[in-house]
């Protein structure tokens, strides 16, 4: 039964030889086009989620906006006023930081490095910029940001020698014209300047980090700071960078610092994406529905031109509802091989534009067109190409079914 | 006149009972009025009339594609009336063949396939049934070299031949047929009247045909005869049958 109303479909079609192919090239059109916009919108959400996951620390613990200290008037009065109170300014960064870090290190499930970042000037020659100073423990820190992976030049692990030593990024070292063996002179907001030798060279992929970033041994961040034993921050790695609103949570309500996720400090480019995300699915809906239309022209086309087939095969005893499968049938016949080939054609657009390499200098660089090849963007696109082709072929096909076999017939003799 | 060869208990084939069909619009137009008719198994009808008397349209309603707006039209004593679409469309699968005027075979397959295309849409037998079955038929109506020829490349008369080999697919008890030979030339007309009458007579069928042909009508068993929508006379012919 449904094989006669398959072939009954199929010879339709093939009737029709040149405008089926058509609709159905719109479909492939339609379906391959989607595939590859979304195998490049993923592929760009992914690269850009890596790096966030890969270059930034997965939770970062830093100390609360510092607020003045509370007034014992406010204990007693209701309402109480003050004017010209200031935060106390003898400390910077965590109050008893070793103990922080200690206490993280026993139930985070990842890895824990505190540093001390602070402002300073770099010297070089003739040159100041202003840089970024971080001082790091460097074989604790290489286990919570890639630093190891970035060093074009050098290696972490010499920082620790006895002497000053420094790496900085590429962008830094440039602008300086410095290079590795250099000795730069670094001073502080403190008042403090110190010398550095230039022992390796980084470049992140950011350029917002290599050309303002330096590291250097805590110790001497700390010197620079005027402060023994500070720490500003705590750079947390987990194992699973999706567990991260969780465990900032749970640092918050433990050691009353601020902690932020790593998606909570990009939440802004998470909810661009997820924008953006909507955008593509609409404009894939959009771009399959007009695809549908070739698929409704040809289906219309049919059952008009084949109103005498439709009036004889129900004066044989054909059900209307036989009918209207034959017709949806016929839509879903294009459906289904514009889809298969719009799958290839996909396939062969995401190989391509993968393929493409170029050099961008942007705020990432970008060597190639990131793209992802995920099955669900195949499904998707099948199904929405689907159910525009069963709507196509459902609306001319309930006419047909309705069709009276007398007034062809009549109209015929 | 030819009495319904049923046995009491046995309900004829066909009944109508005032059966009428008025077309509505602005101006109704009455297609048949109060027709009351009893066909029984193995008779050969022909419905006759002068041109827009009414004789398809009363064959439209015996054979269950039109619904009549007055009285009703039962199958072996079954009221249709009350049946929906999709019953009407089983009983005519079933119990009905129909031949036109123009073949109506679908033009994209072999004449083979024509013949299958009921079989197939009622299921009951195998592939190999339903092919074997319908060489058979169009064996037997001399079309053995042309199952697998398309309509196209058919003659008018082998057309319509093939036409009644669809019409006898599911072996239906009744074959409706209107103006059977109403555009073929005399031979071919023979030939498929030749045919017909075999039907009835050898495989004991009921044919009703439609036909405007009065030497035709007058070698069937039974004549009909309708002016304006009305039956007004319904005899045996008069003429013997060759």
């Amino acid at each position: 039964m449904i094989r006669l109303l398959l072939d009954l479909a199929l010879t339709h079609i093939a009737g029709r030889g040149r405008q089926t192919a058509v609709s159905v090239l719109g479909v492939a059109l339609g379906v391959g086009f989607s595939i590859a916009m979304a195998a490049l919108m993923q592929g760009s959400q992914n690269d850009l989620i890596d790096t966030l996951v890969t270059e930034y620390p997965h939770v970062t613990v830093s100390v609360d906006t510092r607020k003045p200290r509370p007034q014992p008037a406010s204990d007693v009065f209701d309402a109480a006023a003050y004017s010209g109170l200031r935060p106390r300014d003898d400390r910077r960064g965590i109050l008893n930081p070793a103990a922080v870090e200690s206490a993280l290190r026993s139930w985070v499930p990842g890895r824990v490095s505190g540093t001390l970042a602070l402002q300073a000037t770099a010297r070089y020659g003739g040159s100041d910029v202003g840089v970024q100073v971080i001082g790091i423990d460097p074989d604790r820190y290489v286990t919570v940001a890639p630093l190891a992976d970035n060093m074009v030049q050098g290696r972490v692990a010499d920082l620790k020698a006895t002497a000053s030593r420094i790496i900085m990024g590429d962008g830094v070292a440039e602008k300086l014209g410095a290079s590795v063996g250099s000795t730069v002179t670094l001073s502080s907001s403190q008042g403090i300047a110190r010398r550095f030798k230039v022992v390796g060279i980084f470049n992140s992929g950011v350029s917002a980090e290599d050309d303002v970033m330096v590291y250097v041994f805590l110790k001497n961040a700390q010197t620079l700071a005027e402060q023994s034993s500070a720490i500003s921050d705590i750079r947390v790695s987990l194992d699973d960078p999706y567990q991260a609103d969780a465990v900032a949570d749970r640092i918050e309500r433990t050691v009353a610092l601020d902690a932020k996720s790593w998606q909570e400090a990009n939440q802004s480019l998470l909810e661009a994406i997820f924008v953006r995300n909507v955008i593509m699915y609409t404009v894939v809906g959009a771009i399959l529905l007009v695809a549908g239309f070739g698929i409704f022209n040809i289906v219309s086309t049919i059952t008009h031109e084949k109103a005498r087939d439709i009036a004889i095969l129900k004066s044989l005893g054909f059900r209307a509802a036989d009918m209207r499968r034959l017709f949806l049938l016929e839509g879903l016949a294009m459906g289904t091989v514009g889809s298969v080939l719009g799958w290839a054609l996909g396939f062969a657009l995401t190989m391509v534009l993968g393929s493409i390499r170029f050099e961008v200098k942007a705020e990432v660089e970008m060597t190639h067109l990131p793209v992802t090849v995920d099955w669900t963007h195949y499904a998707l696109a099948a199904v929405f190409a689907m159910a525009s082709a069963a709507i196509a072929g459902y609306l001319p096909a309930r006419r047909a079914a309705s069709l009276n076999p007398v007034d062809i017939i009549r109209g015929a003799t | 006149m030819t009495a319904p060869a049923a046995a009491p208990g046995d309900p004829p084939l066909i009944e109508a009972l005032h059966a009428g069909r008025v077309l509505g619009g602005t101006v109704p137009v009455t297609l048949v009025k109060d027709a009351t008719l009893t066909i029984g198994k193995g008779e050969f009808v022909a419905i006759t009339g002068p041109s827009g008397s009414g004789k398809s349209s009363l064959l439209y309603l015996l054979g269950l594609l039109d619904h009549p707006t007055s009285g009703e039209v039962r199958i072996r004593g079954e009221a249709t009336a009350g049946m929906d679409d999709d019953e009407r469309a089983s009983l005519r699968l079933a119990t009905i063949g129909f031949v036109f005027q123009f073949h109506f075979l679908l033009p994209e397959f072999s004449a083979l396939a024509n013949v299958m295309i009921p079989m197939r849409r009622l299921g009951v037998r195998s592939d190999r049934e339903m092919r074997t079955r319908a060489e058979e038929i169009l064996a037997s109506l001399g079309l053995a070299d042309h199952g697998h020829k398309r309509p196209d490349q058919l003659s008018g008369g082998q057309r319509q031949r093939v036409a009644v080999a669809r019409a006898l697919a599911n072996d239906p008890p009744l074959i409706l047929a209107d103006e059977p030979t109403g555009s073929l030339d005399t031979k071919s007309t023979g030939q498929v009247f030749d045919i017909l009458d075999g039907i009835v007579r050898r495989e004991g069928r009921t044919v009703v045909a439609v036909t405007h042909d009065l030497d035709l009508a007058g070698r069937m068993q039974r004549r009909i005869h309708l002016v304006d929508g009305m039956i007004v006379s319904d005899k045996a012919a008069t003429a013997p049958v060759a």
